[in-house]
């Protein structure tokens, strides 16, 4: 009989005071016996309704079971036989919208803790040596542009196809927005750079510094012998608001903010990237990249960090979690208020973000309640630093440099339902066709890609 | 890893690495520039590319000593190699039909005003090279810009060498002489880009400037290095780095390369190191 208890066993976490000034990790896992513990709540349903959310497909109850026999290895070999990067998406997944969210068990209380055992079983096997076989070669060569969720995952699973795979990143670290955009307190860089090393073992080639689009076109990439490519280079460009004063010193994208600090470590004496050292922080956007941000200034030692959000907090489009934790380490939420102007100093330094107060009209397309201006509402906002967290577009890079390659209005690659482009062979998927998304459905673009890619150069034999 | 195959110094402060990068040398044109980092820790740091060489796989750049990246690239000799270029980024220069032009060098500048005056002669344009430099001490590359300029004028801010004074008089004379030229190319520290422009447009005459924003990825993603040129606001690592002069706020780009000058104070100014900060 399952463990019928309505809540998920609780994760030790580190104490709002303390983490909100370091850059550790905030959720420390599950010990093997909480992991155990909360395998007992999965009911093994029949229909496997979890699994439908998983956009990698990975075997959910499967892999719970074994936990639940404590065989935390074979588990880890379930999650891992489908999904490219366990360790990343236990931690980043946004998990009430995937399989938790399709868990019988959260239809009357919460679902079992899926996300929390996955990184479990990853966390556990890291030290471990794991055995990875090299399949067969297949004498087929494929390459994948961008190491990011998307690329590195459809490169994963080509290699296990047989297939010759290079990845080209344009940084000089593999790993896309693991990388450079989610910080270290949500994803240790160390965890990501051993998912990567684990895919080098399974045959994955990864070469960086190699701009693609600059250095060799796509088409090159044909004349080199590749036989299909997959374009994962992710939703690159940052927008700003079109205001008065975004340029003044002291004004950053949440890219280049997260860039200096988790790319970069610029927090770190021992790394020469500097960042402004700011007292007073408004970071305009209410996504997780905002959060992301927010979080990741505090931590740098500001005494307010204030999120700028147009509609009010039930609207917030980032993941409860985050803002929970936001709002734990001290983050101040001011809502319904919108910048209309960043305002500079004498030497052209940010002094303030003049701000209008907002309240919610009709609905609009969205469904979500139009903010409208409060006339006369103006109001200063002291800071000395701004960080628009607004999305971001595809970079049109390889578009400008690749005949052939449809995009849509926004700028983001054309597919068909097999993640093929409008040029023969060149798939794409990940933040490159969607705008910015998440790691997970990346992820799921890259495997389908994979499957496409392979069922394609078969296809051509 | 990119190896060093040449190293020389061309004056006390001014290093020029010609390094082994088959693929960007393959690609590479007068105007770009690669993303250099010096070691594991090491900033991203844009410099731009003076020179390249398809068939022996190199490329060279030539850098100033002045902050930690440039002191970290200085420490290493032939045969060491570079942990990361990433390139050829940003837009070559585009000439136009320009027939006449003027290439005006600013200190280390010079170091990538030579390869346009190269470029162009290589085109059959006719080139006149105006180099400026503080002393006769720091003068670089005096016969290889001589070579490819049909007169080159050298100008000293003290007089010790050439013609005293800087290389704004030198051109407003040129123009005063009657000479006609339908392109300008300034590269050197922004204040002598700016100061050239203001000349420029008096005349009306077209004038390129090769900017030299804060940069980390290069690629367009952080939108750091961004200039304001013509009211718009422009991403030099991807639209440029080569502007319309007489549009860019040359004093809004002197303010944001000052963002962390106080760090700079801290920590050996590690920020200042690319080429163009002559």
């Amino acid at each position: 009989m399952a463990d019928m208890s309505l809540k998920k066993t609780p994760v030790a976490e580190q104490d709002p005071k303390v983490r909100a000034r370091n850059f550790d990790e905030v959720t420390l896992g599950y010990t093997a016996e909480q992991a155990m513990q909360e395998a007992e709540r999965c009911l093994n349903c029949k229909n496997r309704p979890c699994m439908q959310g998983c956009p990698v497909g990975v075997r959910i109850p499967e892999f719970i079971e074994k936990v639940r026999e404590g065989d935390f290895a074979a588990a880890y070999d379930i999650i891992k036989s489908t999904n490219s990067l366990p360790a990343v998406c236990g931690r980043v997944c946004p998990q009430e919208n995937q399989c938790e969210g399709k868990c019988v068990r959260g239809i009357k209380g919460e679902p079992v803790g899926i996300g929390r055992l996955e990184r479990f079983c990853a966390d556990y096997m890291a030290d471990k040596q794991v055995q990875t076989e090299k399949p067969e070669p297949n004498g087929h060569k494929a390459a994948v542009i961008g190491a990011g969720p998307s690329g590195l995952t459809c490169a994963g699973d080509l290699a296990k196809l047989g297939y010759d795979v290079t990845v080209f990143e344009a940084f000089h670290t593999a790993g896309g927005v693991l990388s450079y955009g989610i910080p270290e307190f949500r994803l240790p860089k160390a965890i990501v750079a051993a998912e990567v090393e684990n895919l080098k073992k399974a045959g994955v080639k990864i070469m960086t510094d190699m701009v693609i689009g600059k250095v060799f076109s796509i088409d090159e990439l044909y004349d080199k012998g590749y036989e299909a490519v997959f374009i994962g280079s992710g939703a690159g460009l940052p927008r700003f608001m079109g205001i008065e004063g975004e340029t003044l010193v002291g004004v950053y994208s949440a890219n280049e903010y997260l860039t200096r600090i988790n790319l970069m470590k610029a927090y770190k004496d021992d790394h020469p990237t500097p960042i402004k050292n700011s007292r007073s922080v408004a970071v305009v956007g209410g996504g997780n990249v905002a959060m992301d941000a927010a979080r990741s200034a505090m931590r740098l030692g500001a005494e307010h960090v204030y999120i700028v959000y147009r509609r009010s907090m039930e609207e917030l489009p980032a993941r409860r979690e985050e803002v929970n934790h936001a709002v734990e380490e001290g983050v101040e939420f001011l809502t319904l208020r919108n910048p209309k102007a960043v305002i500079g100093d004498d030497e052209g330094r940010v002094r303030a973000l003049e701000c209008i107060e907002m309240k919610l009209g009709e609905p609009d397309e969205s469904g979500r309640r139009k903010p409208e201006a409060v006339e006369g509402s103006e109001f200063e906002l002291e800071c000395d630093t701004v960080i628009m967290a607004l999305g971001t577009s595809p970079n049109p890079m390889l578009r400008a440099t690749t005949p052939g390659l449809d995009t849509d209005r926004r700028g983001c690659l054309v597919v068909d339902e097999n993640e093929m482009t409008t040029k023969d062979g060149v798939f794409a998927g990940g933040d490159a066709v969607t705008g910015a998304a998440t790691v997970i459905l990346a992820m799921g673009a890259g495997k389908k890609a994979a499957q496409s890619i392979d069922a394609y150069i078969k296809g051509k034999e | 890893m990119f190896r060093i195959v040449r190293k020389e110094r061309l004056n006390q402060a001014v290093v020029l690495f010609e390094i082994e990068a088959p693929f960007i040398a393959a690609k590479a044109r007068a105007g770009q520039f690669v993303i250099v980092r010096a070691n594991e820790q090491g900033e991203r740091v844009p410099f731009t590319i003076a020179d390249y060489d398809a068939e022996r796989g190199t490329i060279t750049i030539i850098i100033q000593v002045i902050g930690g990246t440039t002191m970290e690239l200085d420490r290493l000799g032939v045969g060491d190699c570079i942990k990361d270029v990433a390139g050829p980024l940003g837009v070559a220069t585009e000439y136009g039909d320009a027939k006449r032009v003027a290439v005006v060098g600013g200190g280390v500048g010079c170091a990538i005003a030579y390869p346009q005056a190269k470029e162009l002669t290589k085109l059959g344009a006719e080139v006149d090279m105006i180099a400026g430099f503080r002393n006769k001490d720091i003068i670089i590359l005096e016969n290889e810009m001589r070579a490819v300029s049909k007169e080159l004028h050298i100008c000293t801010d003290d007089g010790s060498y050439g013609t005293k004074g800087f290389v704004t008089d030198k051109l407003e004379e040129l123009f005063n002489l009657g000479k006609k030229f339908d392109l300008v190319i300034a590269i050197g520290p922004v204040i002598m880009m700016k100061f050239i422009c203001a000349v420029t447009k008096k005349y009306g005459i077209k004038t390129i400037v090769s900017l030299n924003p804060i940069m980390i990825d290069g690629t367009g993603m952080c939108g750091c290095c961004r200039v304001t040129v013509g009211g718009k606001v422009r991403y030099a690592c991807v639209e440029g780095p080569d502007f319309d002069g007489h549009q860019v706020d040359f004093d809004e780009l002197i303010r944001r390369n000052g963002a962390y000058k106080e760090h700079e104070k801290d920590h050996v100014c590690r920020l200042t190191g690319g080429v163009r900060n002559g």
